[in-house]
């Protein structure tokens, strides 16, 4: 019997299923019973993080300060005084780069003080004209790239003024300026760091991994309790989502040097901090510049949910127009935060190819010719605008900045269109909606909430036996039981099962979708452009016209979860397929396959631990869509940290809640990871 | 291959470690550090020079454009305003620790218990009411009782029914008629009791919808479909204007739901009829007194409150236009407010 086992690892999971199945269906249920439901002896955890973050921000370390506005001392925590005075210089740089954009006069109150404006208050920023920002951009994208990715740039800034999104744009860009840069020296700086220490590349992967993996939702009532609300919120919520890849992509390109180059360094005589600069910074340029371009792709993605702690601009417009159910102007915004994504990642993968140019020799004009084009070009635009001011009586002047909602707009169009796809699929979607709950999803979240934990554990343990060894198995029991020792195991079930159904329908389709799609290059390509699209196009956006289709049900959520999570599975499969050596598919046709045969055969096990790692991805993207259902209504883990949202106290649950769903990432993580490593090694794919 | 990576693994790990490394980690952190610590103590204290009056801005209309109808007077008083996106319920506590200055728009039924909750920590205080009545209870649109869909509404006695509650169902709630109630944290069981109270547990069911504006997208789906819709909303709100009529309970009294000491009997009373508060942060009359006047009078009538949303919603304006439009069409109320 053993032996039987030993070599077989289908049927080593046949005998874990059945053990599972046995389990399920004797153990009785019996809240006493510690087999059907452990008891909840981590249910004080939430409270313990609300006490601790409570006693840093008004009890510990208090130091008294004097209050200009009380005349009179008042006690303040050493900890607050910190955490506030990082909102204040997050905050004064925003407000800068904004009145950059914008104009305004706040920049110069806070560093002149209140006693000078105050007297003379035509001190203020001036904005730049829309005209110089668009023309700005085309010579940016001129000199990074040429000519094509100068078009795309200025056709990109012209839309977003054109259709009067140009204030919140704005806005928007002036958070992703400052907090892209942030994202990258804090990134930076902690992969350099992790390159040159193990121990602290250790102490970083269980940071990133969590991170990355928690739904942005359970860190935004900590983030208001420790910084308030506001930009700067917004911008540290979004530091903390986008920051992540760039510490593994530095610490992943500073790897790859190979130790030539730094003996080559070393030859030269360079000193250590040189070394750093000069030889192993610039080697890993390309790896750390697209982890650049990862960061600004996950600063726009956060543009809505930063909404939520105060970021001004489109996210909040975004969510304005949906709360009036005005579906098309929400369409439009969300269009032009997908448009600045675009414009800003071809720029920065530009960058990232560009080679530096080494000509010596030339003179101020021939280095500068681009910057003093731009110069005398905002003058131009600035004179322009302000003559076109006598010919705008009603006080907007189009030429300098075009108010909110008096641009172009396809709104009715978008409306029409949604009207449209109501009429004509409503009443056979309807019928789909309702055999779908009570035949598939009605049955699966009874059959979930019907496990025994003990069964689960068996099952989930069991899994990591086989594939990684005790190792595995311990890792993922771990986690699990963390989850299962709070009085919150039932809701994480209902989670796990609308999960299980987006994963299994977002891979299954993006499979597909994927293997048809890498059959040739055109088709891979729009397909790898589609995925991008949907990246970053706020998913909040289809989340509320879902429930005209399909009401305020599971469905809904599952649909918004399958949208969104089928974007990575789709992408690594076409990754994954596109990789396999041509010969391979020559030595395939010599042997006489048919393209099925092929697809089957050579291609899908070759990529599948690729796709696997896409699979990985997946389930991360759906428990993010799931708790963002929480917005049409659902009764999981996600409910309680959207709840967590408007409560006073809400920090710690939410916090807490979110670390169960990163640890539910984690166990997948970990099963699938190890999988694919070990298949990897096994095909002498690396 | 594979010994070969290891092999070079092995020498760039040694390369830093003996020659670099160790330096290297301290002068990166004396970097970090001094670099930190620099910009702490340079702009932490010039940015605090600055401080505006800050509203926080909601999701909803009528919200939006008396945030900007203040931020309008508070300029024109000479003092600097910013609008702050935020939360419902926890600008409360930013209210408090003085994050924001106001909150004005507090609704007795779903925002008490945080506004009175952040007064108990102290550092916020009671700016008085607006000059209304507030009102949050189960409806229905006004087309549903102009189909015929349950004879009888809005007495609450026509739901039972059997053919009305029919009219009412939904793909999952299992044949019975469906209440869409709000987030299940604003009142949480309150209707399920009062479903429970009133003997109508059998025809109907409750079904918590996440947000707000997922009420909203029901309305429209209920209203494409002909279907019959029963949600929760409010009034003053921009449902106001297309018809909306709230089911009469039976009357509320102190003490009548379940979670206030009430009986199985008596948690089938309707809603209480509220008030309409401004919040404000404990420090705003000594740092903007002039303002804070302004806040303390301003009062506004619920026809005021309907046109704000009104000249957003159906008159296409942006929410600063709506406010100067409505600045200047009520100039000698603002005035009165002022002086």
């Amino acid at each position: 019997m053993f032996n039987y086992l030993k070599n077989s690892r289908q049927k080593q999971f046949i005998f874990l299923f059945t053990i599972f199945l046995i389990l399920y269906f004797f153990i009785p249920k019996n809240e006493n019973n510690y087999l059907w439901r452990l008891p909840p002896l981590l249910k004080d955890l939430p409270l313990m993080f609300n006490v601790l973050l409570d006693n840093l921000m008004f009890n510990w370390f208090t130091i008294p300060v004097w209050d200009p506005d009380w005349q009179m001392y008042e006690d303040k925590t050493l900890f607050r005084i910190i955490t506030r005075s990082i909102s204040n210089l997050v905050l004064f740089f925003i407000i800068f780069i904004r009145e950059v954009f914008l104009g305004g006069f706040q920049t110069v109150n806070s560093i002149l003080g209140d006693s000078i404006t105050d007297a003379n208050t035509w001190i203020s920023i001036p904005a730049l004209p829309w005209t110089a920002v668009v023309i700005g951009a085309i010579i940016i994208g001129y000199k990074l790239e040429g000519i094509r990715l100068a078009l795309l740039a200025g056709i990109g800034f012209f839309y977003v003024s054109v259709f009067g999104q140009w204030e919140p744009s704005m806005q928007t860009l002036s958070l992703v300026l400052f907090t892209a840069p942030v994202c990258f020296i804090i990134g930076l700086s902690l992969g350099v760091w992790g390159y040159l220490s193990k121990r602290v590349e250790a102490a970083l992967q269980p940071i990133l991994n969590v991170a990355q993996t928690m739904p942005h939702f359970s860190y935004l009532v900590p983030i208001v309790v420790l910084f308030g609300v506001g930009d700067h919120a917004g911008s540290i919520a979004t530091i903390i989502f986008a920051t992540p890849p760039m510490v593994r992509l530095t610490i992943l390109g500073l790897k790859k040097i190979s130790p030539e180059v730094i003996e080559s360094g070393l030859m030269s005589g360079c000193n250590r901090f040189q070394l750093l600069f000069k030889v192993l910074i610039p080697t890993a340029r390309r790896d750390i510049l697209i982890g650049v371009n990862q960061v600004i792709m996950q600063c726009l993605a956060m543009t809505t949910i930063a909404a939520f702690i105060g970021a001004k601009g489109l996210g909040f417009n975004l969510k304005v127009a949906l709360n009036s159910l005005k579906i098309g102007k929400a369409a439009e915004i969300g269009i032009c935060v997908v448009i600045i994504a675009v414009v800003l990642d071809k720029l920065s993968l530009a960058w990232a190819n560009k080679q530096k140019d080494y000509f010596a020799n030339l003179n101020f004009y021939q280095r500068n010719r681009l910057s003093i084009f731009f110069i005398l070009l905002t003058v131009c635009c600035s004179v322009v605008a302000f003559i076109a001011s006598y010919f705008f009586p009603e006080g907007f002047n189009y030429l300098y900045l075009i108010p909110f909602n008096k641009g172009l707009t396809v709104s009715p169009i978008l409306d029409a269109f949604v009207d449209w796809i109501w009429n004509t699929f409503f009443y056979y979607l309807n019928s789909f909606n309702i055999f779908l709950l009570t035949n598939v999803l009605g049955p699966m979240k009874q059959a979930y909430l019907n496990m025994p934990v003990i069964s689960t554990f068996v099952l989930f343990m069991g899994a990591g036996y086989i594939i990684g060894g005790l190792r595995s198995c311990l890792i993922v029991g771990s986690l699990i039981l963390f989850i299962a020792l709070s009085e919150y195991w039932d809701r994480t079930l209902i989670t796990l099962y609308m999960a299980t159904f987006a994963v299994g329908v977002s891979a299954i389709s993006g499979i597909i979708v994927g293997s048809l799609c890498s059959q040739n290059d055109f088709a891979s390509k729009s397909i790898l452009s589609i995925c991008d699209f949907f990246q970053t196009f706020p998913s909040f956006i289809y989340l509320i016209p879902v429930i005209l289709l399909f009401g305020i049900t599971d469905t809904s959520v599952m649909i918004a979860a399958i949208v969104y999570a089928s974007v990575p599975a789709t992408r690594y499969t076409v990754e994954g397929l596109r990789s396999v050596p041509s010969s391979l598919h020559d030595a395939g046709s010599m042997s006489g396959v048919s393209k099925l045969q092929r697809w089957r055969l050579i291609d899908l096990p070759l990529a599948l631990p690729h796709i696997m790692l896409g699979i990985n991805q997946t389930v991360i993207f759906a428990l993010m869509m799931i708790v963002l259902g929480a917005l049409i209504g659902t009764e999981d883990l996600g409910q309680l940290i959207m709840g967590s949202l408007s409560r006073p106290n809400g920090a710690g649950i939410g916090f807490t809640l979110g670390i169960f769903i990163s640890f539910i990432c984690l166990a997948v993580d970990n099963l699938i990871r190890t999988w694919a490593d070990e298949r990897k090694k096994l095909l002498g794919i690396e | 291959m594979t010994e070969m990576s290891i092999y070079e693994n092995n020498v760039c790990f040694d390369l830093n470690q003996n020659l670099t490394g160790g330096n290297m980690v301290k002068l990166f952190k004396g970097l970090v550090l001094a670099a930190v610590i620099v910009s702490f103590t340079v702009f932490g204290s010039i940015a605090k020079a600055a401080d505006p009056i800050r509203i926080p801005v909601l999701n909803w209309t009528s919200q939006i454009v008396m945030a900007n109808v203040m931020a309008q007077i508070f300029e024109e008083q000479g003092y600097t305003a910013e609008l702050v996106p935020a939360e419902s319920a926890s600008r409360y506590e930013a209210v408090r620790i003085g994050d924001l200055h106001v909150a004005h728009e507090t609704w007795e039924s779903t925002m008490a218990l945080p506004f009175y909750e952040a007064m108990d920590k102290g550092g916020l205080i009671d700016a008085g009411s607006h000059d209304l009545i507030t009102f949050e209870e189960m409806g229905i649109p006004n087309w549903v009782i102009d189909e015929g869909l349950c004879p009888g509404l809005p007495n609450w006695e026509a739901l039972k029914s059997p053919e009305c509650a029919a009219n009412f169902a939904t793909a999952d709630s299992g044949g019975k008629g469906r209440w869409l109630e709000g987030p299940y944290e604003w009142h949480t069981d309150v209707m399920p009791n009062r479903l429970k109270g009133l003997g109508l547990d059998e025809l109907w069911m409750v079904k918590f919808a996440g947000s707000a504006d997922a009420l909203w997208a029901e309305l429209d789906a209920a209203k494409k479909e002909g279907r019959g819709t029963v949600i929760f909303n409010w009034s003053p709100n921009f449902t106001d204007a297309a018809g909306f009529t709230f089911i009469d309970f039976p009357p509320y009294f102190e003490g009548c739901r379940m979670e206030n000491g009430g009986t199985l009997e008596t948690t089938g009373c309707g809603s209480p009829k509220g008030w309409l508060k401004k919040a404000a942060h404990i420090k705003f009359p000594i740092t903007h007194p002039a303002a804070y006047k302004f806040y303390t009078k301003m009062s506004f009538t619920a026809p005021q409150i309907g046109l704000m949303a009104d000249l957003v919603d159906n008159q296409g304006m942006s929410h600063a236009d709506a406010a100067t439009t409505f600045i200047a069409e009520h100039r000698d109320l603002m005035d009165r407010w002022m002086n």
